[in-house]
């Protein structure tokens, strides 16, 4: 008998590890495939071998030179890149040619900069946008749908980098403004989630026997919910990090977002490929992940 | 169609008459410059002010709605056409190609939006006239902007190959391409419609994005963007409300976007 009782979870054990090596596999030939890709558009930009500092004409011969074999090896994109991928391994990710740092350091300076923001903005986003939502299906009051339709649709409307400027004129944190950003996809998304949950006839039996609210949303609702919560989760860090750039390049606030914009802006080769694989992984991640405690999630239930 | 979507047509079609009179109702245009009037407030000659170059700000207003609403469609077209030709081909061929599609797709739709349109945005050359910047500008967010739509479309055609109507077309002796422009295209119709209709307040929206961050639409044409970007000089809503009026426009067009668009995701 333990025998069989430990079968099926052995068995489960290895189709989630099986699931997560898939995932992993797909993620990694995904942000490599994104780095080449960054890189050979970097590459093919008109004026990318142009270099300012060769107008500079405190430069002697020697010193052009030294500029010119400091940027050979990134003509060819795939030796670039091989290169690239070769200092990787051994924790190498170049120098930024702009700033003039290794991009290491500088991507260890800002990372925390951005999880914060972008970390609290969607804390906060997903605190606001559940609460309204499940709100606005526990008391069904016209008013209050009206209100949070108008709210979550008028931030909508509203351009990110606008909702940025309008937390430096208000002297708001910055996470706000992401909060603000993220917000209005969450509350129409988990509202339509939680008013399909809700009219599920169980749903109404459940209430016809007295079991409070509290009770139904806990046991019945937010687990019809829940897997496509988790979903859309990992896909709110990818609006999280977009929503960073405006808001970190306008803010002042010295994170990934403020990074990319001046890497973009001073088309820094080194610094754009790693920022790319960066975020590519990052977004991949979350979204791989939510996917695989949604399928653990389901494997559960079953 | 209900009446909240009638305001919301009749509401996108004023905004877009006024924007198309633009060289009646503001006949002084977005460029001139009223040099002894910087920065001045709402009056008679100028109805919202003039900007700190002493441009007309009602001028400049009617004229960058008319660039972002008549760009935004061709934008959306574009990635509408693209769309159709990858998702639509990959579901109807389906097997390798329907993978590779959504490989692609995938690798699109894995970088945040408003990451890949500054990024790529940023690779082509900045200092270019005011025309070349409109037209760089709304051909990214069209070229970029098709992967989601794909998504979508590459699912629809996958669903409508398997379909009882295309097996009898097949056994009729009818393949290729003139299969798919005879009946998988028009069967994608409604689908494309949508997703025509969702992009254009989407790339709007980029659009703005991008010019408040300075890489949209170049000076002096005006766009929603650079109209927007005004905003970065403004101390407080209650000493100078008039400068919020792009903002305010943005948001009611937008709006009725919304409003009109919710009922063609449903069809779709």
């Amino acid at each position: 008998m333990p025998q069989q009782t430990m079968l099926p979870s052995k068995l489960q054990l290895w189709k989630i590890a099986k699931r997560v090596a898939q995932k992993l596999a797909a993620i990694a030939a995904l942000v490599l495939l994104g780095g080449l890709l960054s890189a050979t558009l970097v590459r093919m930009a008109p004026g990318f071998d142009a270099d300012e500092r060769q107008l500079d004409p405190g430069l002697n011969e020697e010193s052009q030179r030294a500029l010119r074999q400091s940027r050979a090896g990134e003509h060819n994109i795939l030796s670039f890149y091989a290169s690239y991928l070769r200092g990787a391994v051994h924790g190498d990710l170049g120098t930024s040619h702009a700033l003039g740092q290794p991009v290491q350091s500088l991507l260890r300076e800002r990372w925390p900069v951005t999880l914060r923001v972008a970390g609290i903005g969607l804390l906060l986003a997903w605190i606001l946008a559940s609460m309204l939502a499940i709100t606005a299906c526990l008391w069904r009051l016209p008013a209050f749908e009206i209100f949070g339709t108008t709210i979550s649709g008028a931030f909508l409307c509203i351009p990110a980098a606008v909702l940025a400027l309008l937390s430096v004129v208000l002297n708001a944190p910055g996470y706000l403004a992401i909060a603000l950003i993220v917000f209005p996809k969450v509350y129409r998304y988990s509202r339509n989630l939680f008013a399909k949950a809700y009219a599920m006839p169980h749903i109404t039996a459940a209430r016809a026997r007295g079991l409070s609210e509290t009770r139904i949303l806990a046991r019945h609702v937010l687990p019809v919910a829940g897997p496509q919560m988790i979903a859309l989760a990992g896909i709110t860090v990818s609006i999280a990090l977009g929503a960073a750039i405006p808001v970190e390049a306008l803010c002042g606030l010295p994170g990934i977002g403020q990074l990319t914009w001046q890497a973009a802006l001073s088309r820094d080769l080194p610094l754009l490929v790693n920022l790319t694989v960066m975020v590519t992984l990052v977004t991949l991640l979350a979204n791989s992940g939510a996917d695989v405690m949604v399928y653990m999630l389901a494997r559960g239930e079953s | 169609m209900n009446q909240v979507r009638k305001l919301a047509c009749v509401v996108v079609l004023v905004v877009c008459a006024m924007s198309a009179a633009a060289n009646w109702l503001a006949p002084a245009g977005y460029a001139k410059q009223f040099r002894e009037a910087p920065d001045a407030p709402p009056s008679r000659q100028h109805l919202l002010g003039t900007d700190e170059v002493g441009r007309d700000r009602f001028a400049r207003v009617l004229y960058g709605t008319r660039i972002s609403l008549l760009l935004a469609p061709a934008a959306a077209l574009v990635s509408t056409a693209l769309a159709a030709l990858v998702g639509g081909l990959a579901g109807y061929l389906g097997g390798f190609w329907l993978r590779l599609a959504r490989g692609f797709t995938d690798l699109f739709l894995s970088l945040p939006w408003l990451f890949l349109l500054i990024t790529v945005r940023a690779l082509l050359p900045l200092n270019v006239s005011p025309l070349t910047s409109v037209l760089i500008t709304f051909l990214i967010l069209g070229l970029l902007g098709w992967a989601a739509s794909a998504r979508v479309l590459s699912t629809s055609a996958d669903a409508l190959r398997n379909s009882d109507f295309i097996l009898q077309a097949r056994a009729s002796g009818l393949h290729g391409p003139r299969l798919f422009l005879i009946h998988v295209l028009p069967n994608l119709k409604p689908v494309l419609y949508a997703q025509f209709w969702i992009s254009i307040p989407v790339f709007i929206l980029s659009e703005a994005n991008l010019g408040i961050l300075g890489l949209g639409v170049a000076e002096p044409l005006p766009s929603w963007g650079s109209l927007l970007r005004e905003l970065e000089g403004l101390i407080s809503f209650r000493e100078e409300p008039w400068r919020l009026v792009p903002l305010l426009l943005l948001i009611v067009v937008m709006t009725s976007f919304q409003l009109l668009l919710s009922n063609e995701e449903v069809t779709a």
